[in-house]
């Protein structure tokens, strides 16, 4: 089920004019700030299929800076976010593309700053719900409607358990998870969601078990 | 995780046995799904309930587009009601101008619910507060409009889609009307039964519904089709009222409305490559709006 609460149908309060293109894409944005860990420097953001053709007349634009500075879909300063960007630091490029991705309102997020980058892209399903499909050029679905965790890591025997280990230690319950890899023996991703927003110091622990690389929260 | 109804036969069915309205299987469902309490639940609706009210008071107020492409119709329209002439009725009228009022705000970039999206979001208050000088509903009855709304929405959004890009304008006021129909059958004393057929009749009639916005904006005709997914809204559930019935089974209906979004060309989801919008003048408003330059960040 692609939908489970009726606030998905009746909701979100927002700042008009397109649920699917302004208030999904300022999520896209908020998600894509959280998985950073922090606000970027610089994103470029490309966009595709109907985002790329009316991202300026539905506000896509704007939402999806505001959500990069994380605002929520009904705060008021959607409306000058470009403005407000510039105050922040974050410098921001649009590219409308032809190619055609599964989704017809698909943004991909390349952020970074001094110290990294990432790669975020997101769809935008309607009525405001949003989807993460790729995070760094791994395939993965992510409702950011759970706080979950990402864990960029090597593809190694036990990385799994000592994550789960460590989540359990800390009395987090998982409620899916997902495993993907580029190649075998290289680099993999997991994907866990889970019951209650993730405390920064788990992070941090787990940041520290053999072989992973990265580990990124969103909050709920 | 408890899914009480997948379809609408389900929810039909279910409402009956249990002798529970549809807005009750949709708060039991939530209460479910999401683990928390119908005070917390009831308490969500009544904040997007008020949005929606204060939404209709700005609207009637008179706004403008920044484009300028909408905006002030909801207040001709309230104006024409009071001259005493409409010829389509009072309430019907009411429940138009409401939706618009809705849409301009939208349009104008202000705050609103998106209801099941925020192109669509005019139909469901337009009607419930046309309905509520009628029926005079307690505000319990007034949150349990939109949760009879949403449970409708619920079965498209997981069977079809609600999003104009992927299913075109017959997913979004189609949608919208067909939530509202069922609502307002619940609210004016009908059964599950006569809800689903409200609902069915206003989709029938919206299916096919392209979505065409000029200059990709979600202003021409966006407004005016929320006005008529209004008036759709409450013929087909004065019909479901008075016993009329649909020959196709709502679930049937949806699914003909999912098909049909997907035989739809791209041109005519949300593209702005097609219909209204590739009209000449469609064109000619674009170019004036966004002109040749492509806006960007530095």
């Amino acid at each position: 089920m692609k939908f489970t609460s009726v606030f998905d149908i009746i909701g979100p309060v927002m700042i008009g004019p397109s649920s699917s293109h302004t208030a999904g894409a300022a999520r896209i944005g908020r998600v894509a700030r959280d998985l950073f860990g922090r606000q970027p420097k610089y994103v470029k953001i490309y966009l595709y299929g109907s985002f790329a053709e009316t991202y300026r007349g539905h506000g896509t634009d704007i939402a999806i800076v505001g959500g990069l500075l994380d605002y929520d879909t009904d705060d008021e300063r959607i409306k000058i976010a470009f403005e407000n960007a510039k105050q922040a630091g974050l410098s921001f490029e649009f590219i409308p593309e032809t190619a055609n991705r599964e989704h017809p309102n698909t943004a991909r997020l390349v952020m970074g700053d001094d110290e990294s980058e990432m790669s975020v892209e997101g769809i935008s399903i309607g009525g405001g719900k949003i989807e993460i499909s790729e995070v760094n050029g791994f395939k993965l679905r992510l409702t950011g409607g759970m706080p979950a965790i990402l864990v960029v890591h090597d593809d190694r025997a036990g990385c799994i358990a000592n994550v789960a280990n460590c989540l359990a230690m800390h009395d987090v319950n998982i409620g899916h998870m997902e495993v993907s890899r580029i190649e075998r023996g290289l680099t993999a991703l997991m994907v866990i969601e889970v019951d209650q927003n993730i405390d920064e110091r788990i992070i941090e622990q787990i940041s520290y078990i053999p072989h992973i690389t990265k580990v990124s929260k969103i909050n709920n | 995780m408890d899914v009480l109804f997948q379809n609408v036969r389900e929810l039909v069915e279910r409402a009956d046995k249990e002798g529970k309205f549809i807005s009750e299987l949709m708060i039991e469902q939530e209460m479910a799904m999401s683990g928390r309490t119908r005070e917390v639940i009831m308490a969500q609706m009544d904040r997007n309930l008020t949005v929606m009210e204060e939404a209709v008071e700005r609207g009637l107020k008179g706004v403008q587009s920044v484009t300028g492409l909408t905006g002030g119709d909801a207040v001709l329209i309230q104006n024409y009601i009071a001259t005493g002439k409409s010829l389509s009725g009072d309430l019907l009228l009411d429940a138009v101008s409401k939706a618009v009022a809705t849409n301009e705000v939208n349009a104008a970039m202000g705050t609103i619910c998106a209801t099941p999206t925020a192109g669509s979001a005019g139909v469901v208050p337009g009607t419930l507060f046309a309905v509520q000088n009628k029926l005079n509903p307690t505000r319990e009855q007034m949150i349990r409009f939109l949760f009879t709304s949403g449970a409708f929405g619920f079965v498209v959004a997981n069977n079809a889609s609600i999003s104009g890009a992927a299913g075109g304008c017959q997913a979004e006021v189609g949608s919208a009307a067909g939530m509202a129909a069922a609502a307002i059958v619940e609210m004016a004393g009908g059964t599950p039964q006569q809800c689903a057929e409200g609902f069915a009749i206003t989709l029938k009639n919206m299916l096919g519904l392209v979505c065409d916005p000029v200059a990709g904006l979600v202003e021409v005709p966006c407004v005016k089709r929320n006005a008529m997914g209004a008036a759709n809204a409450l013929v087909a559930a004065d019909m479901a009222l008075a016993g009329v019935t649909s020959r196709i089974p709502c679930d049937e209906v949806i699914g003909a409305m999912y098909r049909i979004g997907q035989a739809m060309s791209p041109n005519l989801k949300e593209t702005a490559r097609g219909g209204l919008a590739a009209t000449p003048t469609g064109r000619a408003l674009a170019a004036k709006i966004f002109g040749g330059a492509v806006m960007q960040g530095e």
